[in-house]
């Protein structure tokens, strides 16, 4: 036919659509994460005066530096306990019927829906000290003074697993569906046990699932205020809180920055590490 | 006998895994159907079991004018910055979605960016700026907010709908005479109408549930309902909370379900 210039794909569209969302982002998101950078380099709360004081302040003091550590610690902790609960889910999930399968994923699916204030608050019906589990063991006559579960790192941890499940069952669904189940009886039939099977074929295979549940999980238990703040209580500091505590309690804008700026790149730093793992990964999983 | 080993062997590995999910899926559900449950109690705390069972808390709700109010100021908000995410992640979508050009991979990266960094550190960069503006924090703040936080969801979906577009149809609409806007509007946007539903969904719950940026960009007369329930939760342990979490957590419930049928949800979220 030759009726239309070759020139003009009439399969795609062309980049000035995305015009007006970069512009929102450059005036909305990246405009007012330069203003913090801006504002973190400066020593005086009015903006006059440039100086790296802020971050000496934080990376010389000991207690801004036991937050933030214990921050990282609590996102392994949750990322851990997520990818050892949350693998089986996806491995459930692709042995059972659709009919399942889509009970499955609407369960998954259901906290990341419901209010995370709900959330949270379902956790301290459930922790405190007169909750479910002290209650049951106590009746059971298991223990006699209720157990500290609230407030403790294992409440946080156990709340954020569950809250931030979905982030990582789902990627993990994706990954294990795109494996070859022939893989899987190739290697029963060399003689490999189910075990075997798994640790040296399936969880290789399904690394890219694993690293991009890991990366998501990770940066959102160790963003997750309300969690953090609600079962933690007040005992426990995270960054989120400290960040808000010197914004908006104590008026601290340059510091707070500062913490912003160092909490980013905490976060960005976890994510390209794990972005690189997922790299290497592909390359060994399409082999 | 080796035989026997390794069906007990692989006995073994489909009893821990199985048994593992199984207690992984009742970890994610119980929670949600112990608040359910609580709220139905005739009592005055959140004993579990409840000493018996009534709507007393459920009417208590109905009176809560402040909770009411909240509710409304985060309705508003939401349904804002949710259409306008839609107008703004749509076109953007399409863009980047067939475009191989590093651009539309680096313009890709920023619109996901905010799924990432720490909303709460978003919250205070963008209430320095404001100010710094003159722009004082209002419901127009909120959403400009909310809309940068809930964008990265209607993209990633919209692109998801797109990328399972045959290309064939756009090249056959086009062979038959049709112009790129009638083909858009006839063959495009209907096919990916599902995925832009469903991102459009989760934007608007999580700008409903929007705490972290919220916290910064609202002025004192909005109230909002997570912040408003967040510190109510601070004080006391209120069972009206319990009766208002059960009211959200059957609505969550219901449109999922509705969503499911509309958009096929869960296999959207799976490939």
């Amino acid at each position: 036919m030759g009726a239309a210039p070759a020139s003009r794909d009439v399969t795609s569209y062309g980049m000035g659509l995305a015009a007006p969302l970069a512009l929102f982002f450059l005036l909305f998101f990246v405009a007012p994460l330069l203003q913090l950078l801006w504002l973190s380099l400066h020593n005086d709360t009015a903006g006059l005066h440039w100086g790296l004081g802020q971050y000496l302040h934080f990376l010389t003091d000991p207690f801004s530096l036991s937050v933030l550590g214990s921050t990282l610690l609590l996102g392994a902790e949750v990322t851990a306990v997520c990818l050892v609960l949350g693998f089986p889910i996806a491995w459930l999930y692709q042995r059972v019927g659709p009919k399942v399968q889509t009970i499955i994923i609407l369960i998954v699916l259901l906290p990341l829906l419901t209010s995370v204030v709900v959330r949270t608050f379902a956790w301290i019906v459930i922790l405190g000290r007169q909750g479910i589990i002290n209650a049951t063991l106590q009746s059971l006559g298991i223990i006699d003074t209720p157990l500290k579960l609230l407030y403790t790192q294992f409440g946080v941890v156990i709340a954020l697993a569950q809250v931030q499940m979905p982030l990582m069952t789902l990627p993990l669904i994706t990954a294990l569906g795109r494996i070859d189940p022939n893989l899987d009886d190739a290697s029963c039939s060399l003689g490999a046990g189910s075990w075997r099977t798994f640790f040296r074929v399936v969880l290789p295979l399904s690394l890219p699932g694993v690293i991009a549940g890991c990366t998501l999980t990770y940066a959102a238990a160790i963003t997750a205020f309300i969690t953090q703040s609600l079962v933690g209580g007040g005992q426990m500091l995270f960054m989120p809180m400290y960040l808000y505590q010197q914004a908006s309690t104590l008026q601290n804008w340059p510091f707070a920055s500062a913490i912003s700026i160092i909490f980013l790149l905490a976060v960005l730093a976890v994510v390209s590490v794990f972005t690189t793992l997922g790299r290497l990964s592909r390359g060994y999983g399409g082999a | 006998m080796a035989g026997r080993k390794r069906t007990l062997e692989a006995f073994s590995f489909e009893l821990v895994m199985t048994l593992v999910a199984i207690i992984a899926l009742i970890l994610i559900i119980a929670p949600s159907l112990v608040v359910l449950i609580v709220s139905f109690t005739s009592g005055f705390s959140l004993r579990f079991p409840p000493p018996g069972y009534s709507l007393r808390w459920y009417a208590e709700l109905w009176d809560a004018w402040q909770l009411h109010f909240a509710a409304k100021n985060s309705l508003i908000v939401a349904l804002w910055a949710t259409g306008l995410s839609v107008v703004l992640g749509v076109a953007a979508a399409l863009a980047i979605s067939r475009s191989q050009a590093l651009s539309a991979r680096l313009l890709d990266s920023l619109f996901m960016s905010p799924l990432v960094l720490p909303a709460l550190a978003f919250g205070l960069a963008a209430l320095m700026l404001f100010s710094l503006v003159g722009l004082p924090v209002s419901p127009l703040t909120l959403v400009i907010g909310h809309t940068v936080v809930c964008v990265p969801y209607v993209v990633r979906n919209t692109v998801a709908a797109l990328a399972q577009l045959e290309p064939t149809l756009l090249e056959s609409s086009a062979v038959l005479g049709a112009s790129r806007l009638y083909t858009f509007r006839r063959i495009v946007l209907p096919l990916i109408r599902p995925g832009i539903i469903a991102g459009a969904f989760i934007a608007f719950m999580s700008s409903f549930d929007n705490v972290p940026v919220s916290l910064f960009l609202r002025d004192a007369a909005t109230d909002m309902l997570p912040i408003r329930m967040w510190q109510d939760l601070e004080g006391k342990l209120d069972v009206t909370i319990a009766a208002l979490s059960g009211v959200l957590i059957i609505a969550t419930v219901a449109m999922v379900a509705v969503m499911e049928r509309v958009t096929g949800l869960s296999r959207r979220l799976t490939n």
